[in-house]
């Protein structure tokens, strides 16, 4: 060990210090010593040129211990000095943290010092005990028909936005999060970002978007660009979510905590397992990456007893489009429903381009109808689904037998399905719409069907709101 | 604390833990690990060391902390105080622990399976001199207004007893009864014990006649399940499972539900105890939280005790079916468990064989579906019971051809396969009605015929032969173009399309539809069948299909199952759509009834 070394490890480091790592395998340090290690603690690790990075205890055992480099590994060698700190990863939450920047292991990027006051907690989190939620159903009118009208959000709901590259995911998300209210009440949502492998512009985006609605002072930034070190990837939403657990649940805050791209955080995942040398799974994937995102998203919710929320806004990108995709399909049966962007839509000029037939809100039952949205929105949005989805077929249909094949019904719904893009779906970045004229223009799209046709809604609803009886 | 025997931690791997300095250990022991004294199982054992699968997240955990073995299996505590409880997948009541540790859940928390401090009314059944075996039924408390709860002489005791205690109220630990068998006093209590993973004796089995009557249509009329039966429901993300499962869970008319929710969603638990606590039994207008075991150990809980909470939740079920009740054990989902089985047997250095899954997985899916059945109770007096198993199966990709999915169906006797394209369309329950099966379907006809009409069998299978023939027709159509195709098949499409918008779709979310009766059920199928067969009579012979696709009471067959007035809006309308073809006929001057 090198002089330099020494003298640093004097400097910064009290009490016993570990010299020399017996072997470096990939991001993986074995270190042996006359010591017991806890599993999960953070380990300090000084090189040869004075530079420090953070470790993690992956596995311990009487007198060794396996640990994880976290960060850069380029430079490293087995010659550094190793420091055990006795605890597992933790960050220190205040409101302080309110209006503040961070990387992937919490260090300010906003130019100000790190956070001093408040409580230190493990970013890991612990379940919320199922006894213990609230069963979320105040609607949030997000101002956006597709949503709003068809896939309903709710408060402390975790809604995906599972998205293909080149498609305005962000925007989408933007626009939600700028228009986002609970009806009847003026309080807006505090925001968390946490951006997991993001190009620099598209991080940009987001605080541009946040700028001009004068809204920093109610957001808390998380960062992790493509540039920067994988491991941090795993650790920036944990971050993210201990804060806004921490403003939603012992400050009484309605939170709502954009991730994107969680695609970046899996492969980041599956990047580490092979480095570990775990048996893959499907595609690479660890067969524990269904365990490892639900430790992500049951993180949202309502408790009993607390007044606020955590409402959860992942995005992520399908490889190859394909829906069935691991990272898609294990979200799929984690989160509460998920809004599909279409790149069909997206090419013929349609925006938002969200594909209602696959996607769900699975909380939307119980957060519409009477005294919430208007008794009509259940049915009206069950009819839309049947119809949009006839409509859809017919234009499968009359691509293969012509329209003249179709039968008169056939051509009625294919005029439906047009109009419903073009009328329902298609607004503007800019446009709010309230929950009331987006279930009027549900009506007048759907009176272009014979009042028969409308099996799905009772008459009673019929004569109440259809245009030919208003 | 302390009574075990003691040693040492030796290297901790997430969940796993390696720890040496204890004799004889044995595989399944329970062990306490660490100061916090976290609950483990021993899942291997060699020479020197011992390994162990941890119920609870072991951050923190060091070499040279101590480990505690038990000499115990992992066992569920049975007696009063099991219904209305919410548990966690080792038996932890998730209300108690939320009063030791808040809304989150911490490690460490040792709390008891039964209250300890809850006195239950018991009434002894036993004299004093009579000689007990094991599953004689020794007394009854009232565990809630919904269940009688019977106390069962352990399987492991018999004797005579010696002494009995009077009526009166009693704590789970306060001795009832002592019993004296070979010389030796045995004091019996409320509660006994069972290790998860053994099943439970019975007297045997019996043949399964009875169909658990779950008013879900496409379930009850066309891939039904017995009680004692089992049944897989598989399907990708979103396609109904979990509805469908807790509509199950509400409706049915099973006595006792034990439900567990196995790495799925927390709010799915929180909205059933909602919903459990809101509906009642129309018998007694009791909730019927008050006839539900609840095990949650949702997809954030520590991974290992989601492997146990299978065993868990069906040995408590075979508990309530030892007294003599039809008991229905739901479990969503069982690839969680079965990915919890790979997650660990990868942990240890297993090798895998198809999707990383190791070679016994197969086999512990069986050996859980066999614990399904409808069976003779030991002990006197005489029981029937049964457990139903009814598994939710989520394949990755929504692909069937996976691991899990292809076991399972080896070890079932139905499936209802739910499909993406009817989720999508919003036709639930998605149940594909061309690829889902029932093994019981024949067997229970007997029961149709016997308890709601004769002719039951016949409609069942026309229905079902409608359906196929549509779903040829449609891919014609696809092809062709609908008004490329004849009156006769044209009319297949019209009345296939009633009887999956008016028969097999049935929202489960409010109103008259949520559950329907097996009498409405037949009605419902009669009417869209004889008006099939009817119409298909007038086109044969030249009525236009046009004609009959304009009558006013198409509409109306695709809506009646939702008329508050319920089976008498049916046979009404079955009188007037037969009217209206017969006026048709007569239009076109066909003789009333002319056959085909
Ligand atoms: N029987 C049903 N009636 C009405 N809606 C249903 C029914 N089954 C499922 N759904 C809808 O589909 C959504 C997903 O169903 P769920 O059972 O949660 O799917 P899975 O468990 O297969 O992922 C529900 O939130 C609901 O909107
Ligand atoms: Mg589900």
């Amino acid at each position: 060990m090198s002089d330099r070394l020494l003298e640093k490890v004097a400097e910064l480091y009290s009490g016993k210090v570990y010299r020399g790592a017996k072997e470096l395998r990939g991001s993986l340090l074995v270190v042996e010593g006359p010591f017991s290690a806890a599993y999960g603690e953070v380990v300090r690790i000084l090189d040869a040129d004075g530079r420090e990075r953070v470790g993690r205890v992956l596995e311990t055992g009487i007198g060794y211990a396996l640990v994880e480099v976290l960060g850069e590994v380029e430079g490293l060698s087995t010659d550094v000095a190793i420091k055990f700190t006795g605890s597992t990863f933790k960050v220190r939450v205040s409101e302080d943290v309110l209006g503040r920047m961070f990387n992937g292991r919490f260090e300010p990027i906003d130019g100000m010092p790190p956070i001093v006051r408040g409580e230190l907690r493990g970013i890991e989190g612990a379940p919320i005990n199922p006894v213990a939620r609230e069963y979320p159903r105040d609607f949030v009118q997000t101002g956006v028909s597709a949503i709003d009208g068809m896939l309903s959000l709710v408060r402390g709901q975790k809604l995906p936005i599972f998205s293909v590259s080149g498609l305005p995911h962000n925007r989408l998300a933007a626009q939600i999060a700028r228009q986002a209210t609970v009806r009847g009440e003026g309080e807006s949502f505090a925001v968390v970002f946490a951006g997991i492998g993001l190009r620099r512009e598209e991080a940009e985006f987001f605080i541009e978007q946040f700028r001009e609605l004068g809204a920093l002072d109610r957001m808390v930034v998380v960062l992790n660009l493509a540039e920067d070190p994988v491991v941090e990837r795993l650790m920036a939403p944990r971050i993210a979510l201990t804060i806004a657990e921490y403003l939603a649940f012992d400050l009484g805050m309605h939170v709502l905590t954009i991730m994107t791209d969680m695609t970046n955080y899996c492969e980041a995942l599956r990047e580490i397992s092979a480095a570990r040398g775990e048996v893959p799974g499907r595609l690479g994937y660890p067969g524990y990456m269904y365990s490892d995102l639900a430790t992500i998203y049951e993180r949202a919710g309502m408790i009993k007893g607390r007044r606020g929320s955590l409402t959860l806004l992942p995005i992520l990108t399908m490889p190859g489009g394909d829906l069935r995709h691991p990272i898609p399909d294990l979200t799929g049966y984690i989160t509460e429903g998920q809004v599909i962007l279409s790149q069909e839509l997206h090419a013929r000029g349609i925006y938002p381009p969200v594909n209602v037939l696959p996607s769900l809100s699975r909380l939307m039952k119980s957060g519409i109808g009477p005294g919430r949205t208007r008794e009509d929105h259940p049915y009206v949005a069950d009819q839309l689904y049947d119809a949009y989805s006839r409509g859809v077929r017919a234009r499968d249909l009359a691509r293969i037998v012509g329209e003249m094949n179709l039968s008169e019904r056939m051509r009625l719904y294919l005029k439906f399905a047009d109009a419903f893009e073009s009328e329902f779906l298609s607004q503007g970045f800019y446009e709010n719409r309230s929950v009331e004229e987006t279930l009027d223009r549900a009506w007048k799209v759907l009176s272009i069907l014979p009042e028969e046709e409308l099996v799905r809604i009772p008459q009673r609803i019929i004569e109440k709101y259809h245009p030919k009886y208003r | 604390m302390g009574e075990g025997r003691r040693g040492v931690v030796a290297k901790v791997s997430g969940p796993i833990v390696v720890a040496k300095g204890v004799e004889g250990v044995e595989l399944g022991e329970v062990v306490y690990v660490g100061e916090e004294r976290l609950l483990g199982e021993v899942v291997r054992v060699s020479a020197e060391s011992f390994t162990i699968q941890v119920y609870e997240d072991t951050e923190g955990l060091r070499p040279g902390e101590p480990v505690e073995a038990t000499g115990r299996l992992l066992t569920a505590e049975l007696g009063p105080g099991l219904l209305a409880a919410v548990f966690d997948g080792i038996q932890r009541p998730l209300s108690e622990v939320a009063k030791v540790s808040g809304p989150f859940v911490r490690r460490g928390v040792r709390v008891n399976a039964l209250p300890r401090n809850a006195r239950w009314h018991f009434k002894p059944l036993a004299r004093k001199g009579a000689k007990l075996s094991p599953g004689d039924v020794f007394g009854v408390v009232q565990e809630t207004p919904l269940v009688e709860h019977r106390l069962m002489v352990p399987f492991d005791v018999s004797g005579r007893v010696r002494e009995v205690a009077p009526e009166g109220d009693y704590t789970v630990e306060d001795p009832v009864l002592t019993l004296e068998s070979g010389g030796r006093l045995v004091e019996l209590t409320l509660k006994q014990e069972w290790p998860v993973r053994q099943p439970r004796p019975h007297a045997g089995a019996l043949p399964l006649t009875e169909p658990l009557i779950t008013g879900q249509r496409v379930i009850d009329a066309f891939f039904p399940v017995a009680k004692g039966g089992a049944v897989a429901i598989p399907g990708g993300f979103g396609t109904g499972k979990t509805v469908t499962l807790h509509k199950i869970a509400m409706h049915s008319d099973s006595r006792i539900v034990v439900y567990v929710g196995c790495g799925e969603r927390g709010n799915e638990i929180a909205e059933m105890l909602e919903e459990f606590s809101k509906l009642t039994d129309p018998a007694t207008g009791r909730p019927i939280l008050e006839r539900s075991v609840i095990i949650a150990n949702t997809s954030n809980m520590p991974v290992s005790a989601r492997e146990a909470s299978i065993y868990m939740g069906i040995t408590i079920a075979e508990y309530y079916r030892d007294q003599g009740y039809d008991v229905t054990l739901i479990a969503d989902s069982t690839s969680r468990w079965a990915e919890a089985i790979r997650e660990a047997a990868s942990r240890l250095g297993e090798i895998p064989v198809e999707e990383g899954y190791p070679a016994y997985l197969a086999d512990s899916i069986a050996r859980f579906y066999e614990r399904a059945g409808r069976v003779r109770a030991l002990g006197s007096p005489e029981r029937v019971g049964s457990v139903t198993i009814l598994g939710a199966v989520s394949p990755p990709g929504g692909d069937f051809s996976e691991p899990v999915t292809v076991y399972t169906l080896r070890f079932v006797g139905g499936m209802w396969a739910l499909d993406t394209e009817l989720a999508y369309r919003r036709h639930f329950p998605a149940i594909n009605w061309i690829r889902s099966f029932s093994q019981y379907a024949d067997t229970l006809e007997g029961w149709w015929s016997k308890n709601v009409s004769p002719d039951f069998p016949q409609y069942r299978r026309r229905a079902l032969r409608l359906l196929a023939l549509a779903s040829e027709v449609e891919s014609i159509a696809s092809v062709v173009g609908e008004s490329a195709l004849p009156d006769e098949q044209r009319l297949v499409l019209l009345a296939s399309e009633i009887l999956k918008e008016g028969f097999l779709r049935q929202t489960a979310m409010r109103g008259e539809d949520v559950f329907c009766k097996p009498e409405k059920q037949y009605w419902l199928l009669k009417l869209m069948i004889d008006f099939f067969e009817r119409a298909y009579e007038l086109v044969k012979r030249r009525v236009p299909v046009e004609e009959i696709a304009r009558i006013p009471e198409i509409y109306e067959m695709q809506r009646v199952k939702e008329d508050e007035r319920g089976l008498e809006a049916v046979k009404e309308l079955y009188g007037r759509v037969m009217g209206r073809l017969e006026e048709l006929a007569g239009k076109y001057g066909l003789r009333a009834g002319g056959s085909a």
